[in-house]
């Protein structure tokens, strides 16, 4: 007994921890790595709508801003209000980027070997996935409310409210979005949801290579449209970026955060809307799945293709974010519950009653 | 458990505030996002350009007026040319009346391409403001083409503007004057048919004529509110009375409907360069008086007379005597009438110079436009309101 525990029990013990922090560190480190080119990304488009250059200085192009910004933030003194609650004031970033780090747990990028048996690249394979997503990114409104709270300003306080009032909202539209993915599926695993994308609209419609038609874009439509917007509004993007309306609250929750404290909280920021651009492309795009059955495509690796997905997701998110005034407060909330809620609640109706009676559900 | 008493949120609006545009304070009491009350500050800008303009000669008075409305500074100097003119009953040569209407117009555009687009950044459109701006860079341009400086121009003088175009310059403004306006049927595009802009501002901010009339608005305020009134049309000066020229005039008194009439009278203004530089091209002659003791002799006649030269040296130095007696003239600046009231003592300095801006009188109806609005609509207002901190704390 002793022996099996020293020979099978304890390199388990040692081992699979390490193995784990391993994996998580290989998917970090690109992770951020991409996320330094997002927020790049978001410049250079931005500038280019504006007629300006955006970043190039740092680097060829300016392709190392966002190291830069990293380093000055880092460097710089963190100011902490004396009025505030400082272990709440330096705990709101923290929670804001942990948990937007943590929500990629579950998030596969590409297709496992052998392709197609329901493995992937993911840190955690777990089988309720969509649930940890939804768990995991309602804690992120807990990271602004905290913040504006603890600041004791005026300003962050009313950022706070708002923002709390708009991720609520946005979530219950969004959770009923993915309830409508989850019943064409059948399966809480993110994994399955991308498997389940392999076959459908374009086999009925008998172009079988044009996979394309396959994803849930197409046979969810409306549902795409629905989640895509809801994504800004749960990531506090333009034109729903109130808790930061630069114009009223000037800087909302983050007025009072300086240094790296400040760069957590945008880290945490981008790490959100990437991982927005990342469900988006796993629910409706076919995630690593190639746009059409031919020799070529099959031959680029599916992590390849989630990227470019992942990348056109963001390209929406950056234009939006370019071109479209923001709303009112009240316009958002009265967006929030009386169009997409009723849209999507009945959606899910429709869809459970389609699913049912033609005899499709899985 | 006890009574507890609620307090509405007191929020401080500024000076430091991105959409304060400028130095504005107001004092915002709110519940929830709900205006109760806004209380506008003023006086952080104060420089106490009236009193300064008593211990200074006529022309020396100028350049303060560039300082008022820094956004359009010419149209400023031309209501106190105005009123200086009227006291010393001169007539400005017609040549120099054309510029001065040249460019008041490009500073209507270059009032209204600001207050358009920066009211769209304070709803949260961040593209506007940039594409705006590249025109303002252009007629700026203009501006240091005709008068040496980008903003505090010092071109208009008593009798006339300092001194003429080159044709080239003409030429510029001529061609400026097309793709202008493709770039303001981009802004267009971009804002007026978005719903999220209709949504931010049809019906905010909406008062009625009597009420705008009771606070004494005038401009894009006034006709917003339905009233056709222009000084350009009602009391013509300059040449205004010959050139042609629409005046827009709103129906519903929301923001949105001073933006629109804003965007047409940019249309206008070009319609009314596109006029000015015709009649440039065909009409020579001076462009400031030529006789009298407001003339500045011309440095071929200082080279050669005497008396000239005293004259010049006089004019600059202790300028002249302007007959006594007090008057009011004003223009159609871009945010609206813009008043110059002079009292002379027959010395060479003004007894009084009162000055009467709109940005003044529209900030005043702050409080009583944005009350009931929702915080993000007092951004809108004060966008629409057009004030600008050098003329209302002068």
């Amino acid at each position: 007994m002793v022996e099996y525990f020293w020979t099978a029990i304890w390199p388990w013990i040692i081992w699979t921890p390490i193995l784990k922090a391993i994996q998580s560190l290989a998917f970090i480190v690109p992770l951020l790595i991409l996320i330094a080119y997002i927020i790049y990304a978001d410049r250079k488009i931005w500038a280019a709508v504006q007629l300006r250059r955006g970043p190039n200085v740092v680097g060829p192009w300016g392709l190392l801003q966002s190291f830069a910004d990293m380093a000055k933030f880092l460097f710089k003194e963190p100011i902490i209000p004396s009025g505030s609650n400082k272990i709440l004031f330096l705990l709101a970033p923290l929670i804001t980027a942990f948990v937007t780090i943590a929500v990629w747990a579950v998030i596969p990028v590409g297709s496992g070997w052998p392709a197609n048996e329901g493995t992937s690249w993911v840190v955690a394979n777990i089988n309720v996935g969509i649930l940890y997503v939804l768990a995991i990114s309602s804690l992120e409104v807990y990271g602004i409310i905290i913040g504006g709270w603890a600041s004791n300003s005026k300003y962050p306080f009313l950022s706070a409210l708002r923002s709390a009032g708009q991720m609520i909202s946005y979530e219950v539209s969004i959770g009923f979005v993915i309830v409508t993915v989850l019943l064409c599926v059948g399966s809480l695993n993110l994994t399955d949801i991308v498997l389940a994308q392999q076959t459908g609209l374009a086999n009925w419609l008998g172009v079988p290579t044009l996979t394309i038609l396959n994803w849930f874009w197409l046979p969810l439509f409306p549902m795409f449209i629905v989640f895509v917007i809801s994504a800004l509004a749960e990531t506090n993007r333009p034109p729903f970026d109130l808790p930061e309306a630069e114009s009223e609250l000037v800087a909302g929750f983050m007025v009072e955060y300086s240094s790296s404290l400040y760069m957590l909280f945008m880290l945490g920021e981008y790490l959100a809307v990437t991982f927005m651009c990342a469900m988006t492309t796993i629910l409706f795009l076919g995630g690593w799945l190639p746009p059409a059955d031919i020799a070529i495509f099959n031959w680029i690796p599916g992590v390849v293709w989630f990227m470019l997905k992942l990348w056109l997701v963001f390209f929406m998110f950056a234009m939006v974010k370019a071109f479209v005034p923001r709303y009112r407060y009240d316009q958002l909330m009265r967006l929030g519950w009386k169009v997409f809620l009723p849209l999507s609640l009945f959606m899910v109706v429709a869809v459970a009653s389609v699913l049912h009676f033609f005899d499709l559900a899985p | 458990m006890s009574e507890k008493e609620i307090r509405n949120f007191m929020l401080n609006f500024g000076p430091q505030h991105p959409s304060a545009h400028g130095v504005l304070r107001l004092v915002l009491e709110l519940d929830g996002e709900l205006v109760e009350r806004a209380d506008p500050h003023i006086g952080l800008l104060h420089r106490g350009t009236e009193k300064l303009i008593e211990h200074k000669t006529y022309m020396q008075a100028i350049p303060y007026f560039d300082r008022l409305d820094y956004v359009a500074p010419m149209n400023q100097e031309h209501a106190f040319c105005l009123a200086a003119e009227k006291l010393l009953e001169l007539e400005v040569p017609r040549r120099g009346q054309i510029i001065r209407v040249l460019f008041c117009e490009i500073g209507r555009i270059l009032n209204h391409l600001l207050n358009v687009t920066s009211m769209a950044l304070d709803i949260g459109a961040l593209t506007p403001p940039l594409w705006g701006w590249e025109e303002r860079e252009k007629l700026m341009i203009f501006y240091e083409r005709a008068s040496g400086a980008r903003l505090h121009a010092n071109y208009f003088r008593i009798g006339g503007v300092h001194q003429d175009l080159p044709d080239q310059l003409i030429e510029d403004i001529e061609a400026f004057c097309a793709p202008f306006l493709v770039v303001l049927e981009d802004i267009d595009k971009l804002l007026t048919g978005n719903r999220i802009f209709k949504q931010r501002n049809v019906d905010i901010g909406v008062f009625t004529l009597d009420e705008a009339m009771a606070r004494g608005f005038s401009g894009v305020m006034l006709r917003g509110a339905g009233a056709p009134w222009d000084l350009r049309k009602s009391q013509p000066y300059e040449i205004y009375d010959e050139l042609d020229f629409d005046v827009p005039v709103g129906k519903n008194s929301d923001c949105y409907d001073r933006y629109l009439i804003r965007m047409e009278e940019m249309r206008q203004s070009i319609k009314i360069i596109l006029q000015c530089c015709e009649l440039l091209a065909s009409e020579k002659g001076p462009v400031r008086v030529q006789s009298g003791r407001c003339s500045v002799p011309s440095r071929r006649d200082m080279k050669q007379s005497m008396e000239s030269l005293i004259h010049h040296f006089k004019v600059h130095t202790q300028g002249y005597r302007v007959p006594k007696g007090e008057v009011y003239a004003a223009v159609e600046a871009p945010k609206g009438e813009f008043g110059v009231y002079l009292v002379s003592d027959g010395s060479n300095k003004p007894y009084r110079c009162k000055i009467r801006a709109p940005g003044y009188a529209h900030l005043q109806g702050t409080e009583f436009i944005s009350k009931g609005h929702m915080l993000a609509d007092v951004a809108a207002i004060i966008g629409t309101l057009d004030v600008v901190f050098g003329e209302i704390d002068r």
